[in-house]
């Protein structure tokens, strides 16, 4: 195959991943409303500490012989997984396939940087939730990255080609590659601080709902999403570094770029001390992950559109 | 840690307004902020009152991160030392109510006690903790790796603070744009824009010099990305102290190091070499004149001045074009390289003003004291060249011959004596924080009461569960019966 073959293949695998993942969308959707209209609420698995692993859906435990509707739903949440998973490898293979198709590393613009990224946070998510109990928590995922890969083949579509050549650094694929990673798993990390937020106000008002995980299932994942991604963004930033300093000798020049770095990782620092700060725990501290996100995601687009700095591909 | 919060928010919102507002010093574009200035007479100053225009460097951010520095000092030191107590004395006792632990087991066994504590102690050392028995109750602690790796990582905060320190104390950045065939010695008065820190030994500059023999750029010449740059390459000849010229080549991401002060190659652009003859029909100029690049295809405006010109100094105005076309959008270039070069000039003759001593840009005219050539309709003498051509002034005041394309490269070149420092701070956080994240701190009881009675208990000392499992292994050895296991939900635990 040359290399056209390769681009043209991973364009129609992508497009093949945005509609399986629409499927599993479609099926999340269904087992949250399974959820919400099941009559007894479904037994939440009580996450003591030391009870972590031992049975990672106690739902299952509902007995499936004839199709009750928790038996129902209860398919419906595997059949999406299953989608999601399957979407996921379509979403890989195209991320490869480009990879091939221009010789490089698939991470050179914004386009790759999405589907990068939104592979990250599906991965994330697929890995999760084999532990705990998130299915509820597909909707969003699910819905993210198809906004995210619906606007990556819109708006930001580049042609599979060579990079600029100060893009072309090996510390650069590995800087890239963290960010991105890191971000993808900010990205669960923020889905599951969003939920916990808005379960915990729905819990308050008194409200029952099974359409999310319990409060401390969310807060569990995550803070586990938060611990996992910090140092891999961390170890982003330095990888940043030093290929500013190998490309223009400067290894830290508060490029906006690499300002809005450090503010997300600042505020993710203020997160984590925040859990550990007694009254701030919980609610208050979950809204500096959310912050810390949306600084991510403000360097991510906001930065490379409005924003002009020394980061070359910034002309999106 | 409430004040650590605190900080760190104010921090990250102190960074903000640095990426909205131009700023000195920051390697982008030297002009932002005169340029600022220009479009915002009355905001400009304001703004530069309260430093907003050098945030990184400002007062008030530095005392932001230097609070943040002393009070995380403040809190980690004590911590250490109660570390360094805990390390050196043994694990710490069963509370009486083991029941509130995040695990809690217990059951009757007929083994004799002394059995169950040698195995209990045995397994727990198994297990990697650290163990002390007392009487009949075993003690386990196990993870202060955790708690080095927090304390090597807040640390290590203080050592980056060293390395920026250095840095911006005694290294310097500079600038220099070199024409094929020029040269550079590492003096400050041969540099374009050179920018010292305080205690930079500028008279003691790293002694070096290097000639640009050739620099080449490739673009790409497929439908896909057209004209997208591909490859730039310097050929330099560099002459260290002490020894012979060698030839070096130079890329971006891949400098020129001598001594740890490295010429970065940065950018690149197009030098005419024209030949100008004066109105006596003398010679006044000849070689290249560097144009300045205005986008991606590398169109360039440009000024040639020519003070040597008699009897009126000479001066030319235009736009350089790599692949020229001239149609109804105007003179401009449509691709990088230069494959059909055109000069686009008009000329001004007069007095270029070059003798008041006040410094002029290389790439501007200053009209004050000069009139525009006009041809015999009136409208502005203008002239479009190709290689080889030459434009004759009306009235016979000179004559510009375009000879020729030479290129020019851009080089930053930077000393900063802290990076190494910089980059084992670098280390030290990341290693210090993976571990900090990654290792649970944790404890481990068993108790055998007088009846008979064995207590299993494990705490973890961290936000993260309780490793899975070590516990089960603990129990299989000691022969739990099985089921006895009960779950207690993670009581709200409080570090600090
Ligand atoms: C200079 C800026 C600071 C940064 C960037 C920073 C960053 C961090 C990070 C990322 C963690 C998470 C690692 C972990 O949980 O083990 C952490 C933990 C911690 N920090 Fe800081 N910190 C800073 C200042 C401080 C200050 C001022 C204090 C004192 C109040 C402090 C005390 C602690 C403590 C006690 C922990 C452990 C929390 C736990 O047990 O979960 N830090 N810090």
């Amino acid at each position: 195959m040359n290399d056209v073959a390769w681009a043209e293949l991973s364009n129609s695998l992508i497009y093949s991943a945005i509609a399986v993942y629409a499927l599993a969308f479609l099926g999340y959707c269904a087992f949250a409303a399974g959820r919400s209209t099941t009559p007894a609420p479904l037994p939440e698995m009580s996450v003591a500490a030391g009870a972590a692993g031992t049975a990672p859906y106690p739902e299952e435990a509902i007995p499936s012989g004839e199709p009750t509707p928790a038996g129902r739903t209860q398919f419906l949440g595997a059949a999406a997984i299953s989608l999601t998973t399957l979407a996921f490898g379509l979403h890989a293979a195209s991320i490869a396939s480009r990879g091939i198709a221009a010789g490089r590393a698939p991470w050179g613009n914004m386009y790759e940087f999405v589907l990068v990224c939104s592979l990250a946070a599906a991965g994330a998510f697929l890995a999760t939730v084999r532990r705990r109990p998130i299915q509820a928590l597909g909707v969003w995922v699910s819905a993210l990255v198809l906004i995210a890969l619906g606007l990556a083949v819109t708006v930001l579509y580049t042609p599979a080609g060579a990079l600029v050549p100060v893009l072309n650094s090996y510390w650069l694929v590995i800087h890239v590659a963290a960010a991105m990673i890191g971000g993808g798993v900010f990205t669960v990390g923020f889905i599951a601080t969003t939920a916990f937020l808005v379960r915990t106000r729905l819990d308050r008002r008194g409200r029952r709902t099974g359409m999310l995980p319990s409060t401390e299932t969310l807060g569990q994942v995550a803070h586990a999403a938060h611990m996992f991604a910090f140092p891999v963004w961390t170890f982003a930033v330095i990888a940043g570094a030093i290929w500013a300093e190998n490309s223009w000798g400067r290894y830290w020049g508060w490029d906006p770029k690499e300002t809005w770095a450090f503010i997300t990782w600042v505020l993710y620092a203020a997160y984590l001390h925040a859990q550990a700060t007694a009254g701030w725990r919980g609610v208050k501290a979950s809204w500096f992950a959310i912050a810390g996100y949306a600084a991510f995601v403000f360097n991510f687009f906001g930065v490379n559109m409005w924003i002009t700095g020394l980061h070359s591909y910034a002309g999106v | 840690m409430r004040t650590a919060v605190v900080l760190l928010a104010l921090v990250a919102a102190a960074a903000i307004p640095g990426s909205l507002l131009p700023q000195r010093n920051v390697a982008s574009d030297p002009s932002a902020v005169a340029s600022f200035y220009a479009e915002n007479p009355g905001l400009a100053p304001w703004l530069d009152r309260f430093q907003l225009f050098d945030v990184y460097a400002s007062a008030w951010f530095a005392s932001i991160y230097l609070l943040l520095l002393v009070s995380m000092v403040g809190c980690v030191l004590p911590r250490s030392a109660r570390l360094w107590r805990s390390v050196r004395s043994a694990p710490p006792a069963a509370p009486r109510h083991l029941g509130r632990m995040d695990r809690y087991v217990a059951w009757t066994s007929d083994v004799p006690s002394d059995e169950v504590v040698a195995r209990a102690e045995a397994t727990v050392r198994g297990l990697g903790y650290r163990v002390e028995v007392a009487g009949t109750e075993v003690r386990g602690e196990r993870g202060y790796l955790r708690e080095v790796g927090n304390l090597m990582f807040h640390l290590s905060l203080l050592v980056l603070l060293v390395g920026v320190g250095a840095g911006r104390l005694f290294g310097f950045e500079g600038r220099v744009a070199l024409v094929e065939g020029a040269s550079f010695t590492n003096l400050r008065s041969q540099y374009d824009a050179f920018t010292p820190s305080v205690w930079t030994d500028v008279d003691g500059l790293e002694p070096f010099s290097f000639t640009l023999d050739d620099f080449d750029a490739t673009f790409e010449s497929g439908s896909v990305d057209a004209g997208a740059p591909r490859s730039f390459l310097a050929d330099l000849t560099v002459t260290r102290e002490g020894s012979d010229p060698e030839t070096v080549q130079v890329r971006p991401n891949d400098p020129l190091d001598v001594n740890e002060t490295k010429a970065f190659l940065t950018g690149h652009g197009y030098a005419p070499k024209v030949t100008v003859t004066d109105g006596e029909g003398n010679v006044a100029y000849s070689g290249p004149v560097m144009f300045l690049p205005l986008d991606q295809t590398y169109t360039s405006e440009g000024v040639v001045k020519v003070p040597d010109a008699v009897p009126t100094q000479l001066g030319f105005e235009g736009l350089f074009l790599p692949t020229g076309v001239i149609d109804d959008l105007g003179p401009r270039s449509v691709f990088p390289d230069d494959l059909n070069p055109l000069l686009v000039l008009t000329a001004f003759t007069g007095d270029l003003q070059m003798d008041d001593g006040a410094a002029q840009s290389v790439f501007t005219l200053d009209k004050g004291g000069m009139k525009q050539a006009r041809g015999a309709d009136g409208e502005p003498f203008k002239r479009a060249l190709a290689v080889g051509e030459t434009m004759r002034l009306p009235g016979g005041e000179g004559t510009l011959r375009f000879d020729g394309v030479a290129r020019f490269a851009n080089f930053q070149i930077a000393y900063d004596p802290g990076k190494e420092i910089s980059l084992v701070a670098g280390v030290l956080l990341l290693v210090g924080l993976t571990a900090s994240l990654a290792i649970r701190r944790r404890h481990l009881w068993v108790r055998v009461g007088p009846t008979g009675e064995v207590e299993v208990a494990a705490r973890s000392v961290t936000r993260r569960p309780l490793p899975a499992g070590e516990v089960d292994r603990l129990l299989t050895a000691l022969d739990a019966p099985r089921h006895t296991s009960s779950p207690t939900p993670t009581p709200e635990k409080e570090t600090l």
